[in-house]
């Protein structure tokens, strides 16, 4: 075996082929030449993030994402493209003349969040046999240590909700 | 269907695999092909003082096969300034969504797919995708009014999805599990006032969610008070104006495939499911089943199911269609407050007993 025997060699190959899709997904989504095509190509690298969830055992957050992101962010995002400006085929004007910023600002992001996980996780391993995290247990966490973040979080949405109220009524 | 003695027995992993996906194909196509025939070729007819189809067979049984091999034949047609290859790949994920959704239906004791936990949850989320399909199919086809019946469907199935989940949550708060498994055990195990003999069906406590749930459904499979999406009179056909052929089956299938899955979960989460109460023959958990209650459990699903999709097409077939103001209306002020109010009231209820 070239592995150490606490290695898990299927989940790992899993991971890999599926962050490889997720690449591809996220490269063709700027360098795309088409609106419809970048957000399906979302579409692909939100999915992925779905599998690899799975992966982990986290089937209740696998599920959220796709009924979030897939379901609902992407159609609606779609739906407004297409209510918009989406023509079939390649358009040359999509590009932003200041898009290269975007590029440190990708990679600090991922620093950040690289140096986040490993300080956070990084000595934790995964079990050879996961168990699947109950909803019940997600919600236990929730309503319980977590439920000041959980009330923060829904005021960030009220006030989405409020601004969306006073964008759309003009009286 | 006795699939699950055949899965406990030790096969294969790769033996399990392919009897899972014959067993989804069947839980898929058959409840397509008896829907159509029954209630869209049959009682359709009937409902219009016709006989409908009588050649193909005995009573015009067969028709469905010599129009499937007519649509198998068609050229493939797409338009000329089409995305071509989203043009194709958007009926597929139609059709993927409605396979995604069979897996997690109970047939039996033994007989399913999968036991998932949050099954309920996984259903409303994975037959959100069929959204996206819908999207890009009236996107794709380069047309306007299949760009506009795709706008309509999104909207309407957005609009329509909320109160189908909050419907679900009151059978949820009053099951306690997302389970669907657990939740065909806790109507069939329960009792009514100490009162066992017909169980605890869902649709006796949970009516308004039943009712609820049932509307939305109407509206997810867009059937006709809610077919503003493929209004024939208005957009041609929507979405599926420029498919035809072996493309047109594929959104056919899915159309009354989906039809047949929504009405077996809505049968799991409200009218008992697979099981017949279980005071009738002494069981008292879901291990004391007799092992034929593989075979008869599909049947009994069977049946809730074309009970139900009874009264959808029974609805199709005799309201007229929703402007598409009055359409989001009903959604947003009248059903989505009822099903509120319904969750508020049950989950008393259940601190309260």
């Amino acid at each position: 075996m070239m592995f150490a025997s606490d290695v898990l060699v299927a989940q790992n190959i899993g991971f890999a082929i599926i962050a490889a899709i997720m690449v591809i997904g996220a490269l063709r989504v700027v360098t795309t030449s088409n609106v419809v095509h970048a957000a399906l190509w979302l579409v692909v690298v939100l999915a992925g993030a779905a599998a690899q969830y799975v992966l982990l055992a986290a089937e209740f957050v696998a599920i959220t994402q796709v009924l979030v992101y897939i379901g609902a962010v992407m159609v609606l995002f779609l739906f407004g493209t297409m209510l918009t400006r989406a023509r079939i085929g390649a358009e040359s004007d999509l590009n932003n003349k200041n898009w290269f910023f975007g590029i440190p600002v990708a990679v600090a992001l991922f620093v950040a969040m690289a140096i986040a996980l490993d300080s956070g996780f990084g000595s934790q391993k995964m079990p050879a046999n996961p168990s699947v995290a109950t909803t019940q247990q997600i919600s236990d966490q929730i309503f319980g240590p977590y439920l000041l973040p959980f009330w923060a979080l829904s005021f960030v949405l009220l006030a989405a909700v409020v601004g969306a109220i006073v964008l759309a009524r003009r009286d | 269907m006795n699939l699950a003695t055949l899965l406990a027995s030790d096969l294969p992993y790769w033996a399990q695999s392919l009897l899972r996906v014959l067993g989804g194909l069947v839980a898929v196509l058959l409840p397509a092909g008896t829907v159509v025939y029954l209630f869209l070729f049959k009682m359709m007819s009937f409902m219009q003082s016709r006989l409908g189809p009588m050649e193909a067979g005995p009573q015009g049984s067969m028709q469905l096969f010599a129009e499937v091999g007519k649509w198998l034949q068609k050229e493939d047609i797409y338009p000329a300034r089409a995305d071509k290859f989203i043009f194709k790949l958007a009926p597929l994920i139609v059709l993927a969504s409605t396979f995604l959704l069979v897996v997690v239906v109970p047939f039996g004791p033994d007989a399913l797919f999968t036991d998932f936990e949050s099954g309920v949850f996984y259903a409303l989320a994975v037959s959100s995708v069929s959204v996206l399909g819908i999207l890009i199919a009236g996107w794709a086809s380069a047309n306007k009014y299949s760009l506009l019946g795709g706008l309509r469907a999104a909207g309407q199935l957005i609009a329509y999805e909320l109160p189908m989940v909050l419907a679900v949550v009151g059978v949820v708060i009053q099951a306690g599990t997302m389970n669907l498994q657990q939740i065909v055990v806790a109507q069939n195990a329960g009792s009514m006032f100490g009162f066992s003999s017909l169980g605890n069906p869902y649709v006796l406590t949970q009516f308004v969610g039943f009712i609820v749930f049932m509307i939305a459904v109407q509206a997810e499979l867009t059937q006709t008070p809610f077919d503003m999406p493929i209004a024939e009179s208005e957009l041609v056909s929507g979405y599926m104006t420029e498919y035809s052929g072996f493309r047109f089956l594929i959104f056919f299938i899915g159309e009354f495939a989906t039809a047949g899955v929504f009405s077996m979960i809505a049968s799991v989460l409200f009218l008992g499911g697979w099981a017949v109460p279980f005071s009738w023959f002494g069981w008292t958990s879901i291990d004391s089943i007799d092992n034929w209650m593989n075979v008869v459990g599909p049947l009994i699903l069977f049946t809730k199911m074309l009970a139900v999709v009874f009264f959808i097409m029974w609805v199709r077939f005799s309201y007229p269609r929703f402007r598409e103001d009055q359409l989001q209306k009903f959604a947003w002020k009248v059903l989505i407050p009822v099903s509120l109010a319904n969750i508020m009231v049950t989950a008393i209820l259940k601190v309260a007993f």
